[in-house]
């Protein structure tokens, strides 16, 4: 009992060590720029257009589990969903040169891709689905995007806890092959609990990456001034990593 | 001559912080999903091969129960850890450290020696065999040096999705991403079990005199 005692009060005392440096400038500084040496490492790995691990139909996970917003109930998501999201519309805007607006017809007569990969949740847990929609960069190729344009943000129609959900990515990400505006699951229109009717897929980053219930898409040249200004819901809700490739 | 030379001092201590830092954190992140699954995907209870236990918030990393200062944590840490594990390598092979005390030689390896070995240990007697360590003690050297400390650095790689495109064979290898999770883990607790038997072994066989040596470098004369 007292040996578990010193291994309690040596525990406690490490990790006391260890907030106080966080709480310094440069140990902050530090924690925050380590997702970036990742990122930099990552790219250096593996190549642009270098492709997720790609599954087999054999390989579907028996059910797609959601997780954050499952069924929400802001706005008009409810009634749209009622009437099989017939009034969606997809805005295209920001820095591009010609802002669209799309329905879902719209994005189903755009060449589609289908993929079977793995969605890995931060919390650990992985899913396998195969996902269906317009690449991103045939969007973004439509729209033309501005020079000063170095960041994609997505809007969504759910709030969490008050806050919108939001998400960005780079203009790499953005323009990968598997990053796809998905509106079929596994050969069907998305469930409510997995982002019915669009929802962002971005295959080398982690689940709170792959924004739901999508309503537009934004060209910017800097992340700040929207929402938190950290480029997420849960970057700047609870200090999650904006590169979530690890 | 030095008992320990100055490169195995300084990565000794350094990478006692680092596994430290990494293992709290990860304590921390084992609590965000407490289920451990084999194959490609898991996501479900009555899914897992192992319910993992909540871990009390004085064994974590930040203290309290936060994933993303966890996450902070143990990605800052990753980096001086499996550099310096690289640099141990290739300094343990450069000055002979591996071959000449860490490799097991043939006569070691015969199932008496090591019979012979463990009945010493199990009298506390620990000044025997030529070299500088005995087969045990070779052997856990050799499967934490060899397979747990390098083992974390490609399990982490497996989950990381970033590394997914370039990695994807080391996934497969490893049987699936879930299953690299659980790698992961059984490779940390492996090293959690040295970490207290090695802790406990110095604490038995004079722990002032080898903490000493393992700062200052100590004598082989005086060992």
């Amino acid at each position: 009992m007292r040996r578990r005692n010193f291994l309690a009060a040596a525990g406690a005392l490490y990790a006391s060590g260890c907030n106080r440096i966080a709480e310094t400038a440069p140990g902050a500084s530090l924690l925050n720029a380590a997702d970036g040496w990742h990122r930099a490492a990552h790219r250096l790995l593996n190549p642009p257009g270098a492709l997720a691990p790609e599954y087999t139909t054999a390989d579907i996970s028996p059910f797609f589990r959601g997780n954050g917003s499952v069924n929400p109930g802001d706005g008009d998501y409810r009634e749209q969903a009622a009437t099989g999201f017939a009034n969606w519309r997809l805005r295209v805007g920001g820095l591009v040169e010609r802002p669209m607006e799309l329905s879902l017809d719209d994005i189903r007569a755009l060449p589609q891709r289908s993929q079977i990969t793995r969605h890995d949740c931060v919390e650990g847990w992985s899913a396998i689905g195969e996902w269906t929609g317009p690449q991103l960069r045939v969007l973004l190729d439509q729209a033309g995007l501005k020079r000063e344009a170095r960041f994609i943000v997505f809007r969504c129609a759910d709030e969490l806890s008050g806050a919108a959900y939001y998400e960005s990515v780079d203009l790499e990400d953005a323009r990968h092959p598997q990053t796809i505006v998905a509106h079929m699951l596994n050969g069907a229109p998305l469930p409510v609990r997995n982002g019915a009717p669009l929802r962002m897929r971005i295959e080398r980053q982690l689940g709170y990456k792959q924004a739901k219930y999508l309503t537009g898409i934004e060209a910017v040249a800097s992340l700040e001034g929207i929402g938190g200004g950290k480029g997420g819901y849960w970057e700047d809700r609870a200090g999650y990593q904006w590169y979530a490739g690890i | 001559m030095a008992k320990h030379t100055l490169s195995t001092r300084i990565w000794h201590w350094l990478n006692l912080a680092c596994v430290v830092t990494l293992f709290m954190s990860g304590l921390t992140i084992s609590n965000a999903h407490p289920r451990l699954y084999w194959g490609k995907w898991g996501f479900a209870e009555g899914q897992e091969w192992l319910a993992v236990p909540r871990f009390p918030d004085w064994m974590t990393i930040p203290g309290h129960y936060s994933l993303a200062t966890a996450r902070d944590w143990h990605i800052l840490a990753a980096w001086p850890f499996a550099l310096l594990l690289l640099f141990a390598w290739v300094a343990m092979l450069a000055n002979r450290h591996f071959t000449r005390d860490v490799a097991t030689t043939r006569a070691e390896r015969r199932p008496s020696a090591i019979w012979a070995d463990t009945r010493a240990h199990l009298k506390f007697d620990f000044d025997h065999g030529g070299g500088k360590y005995n087969v045990l003690q070779k052997l856990a050297y050799g499967v934490v040096l060899g397979v747990f400390l390098p083992g974390m650095v490609l399990t982490g790689i497996a989950i990381s999705p970033g590394m997914g495109p370039s990695f994807s064979w080391l996934i497969e290898l490893m049987g699936g991403r879930q299953s690299a999770r659980s790698l992961h883990f059984i490779f940390a607790f492996g090293l959690f079990g040295f970490f207290l038997v090695h802790t406990g072994l110095v604490l038995a066989s004079g722990p002032v005199r080898q903490i000493r040596d393992m700062i200052t470098g100590g004598r082989t004369d005086a060992a």
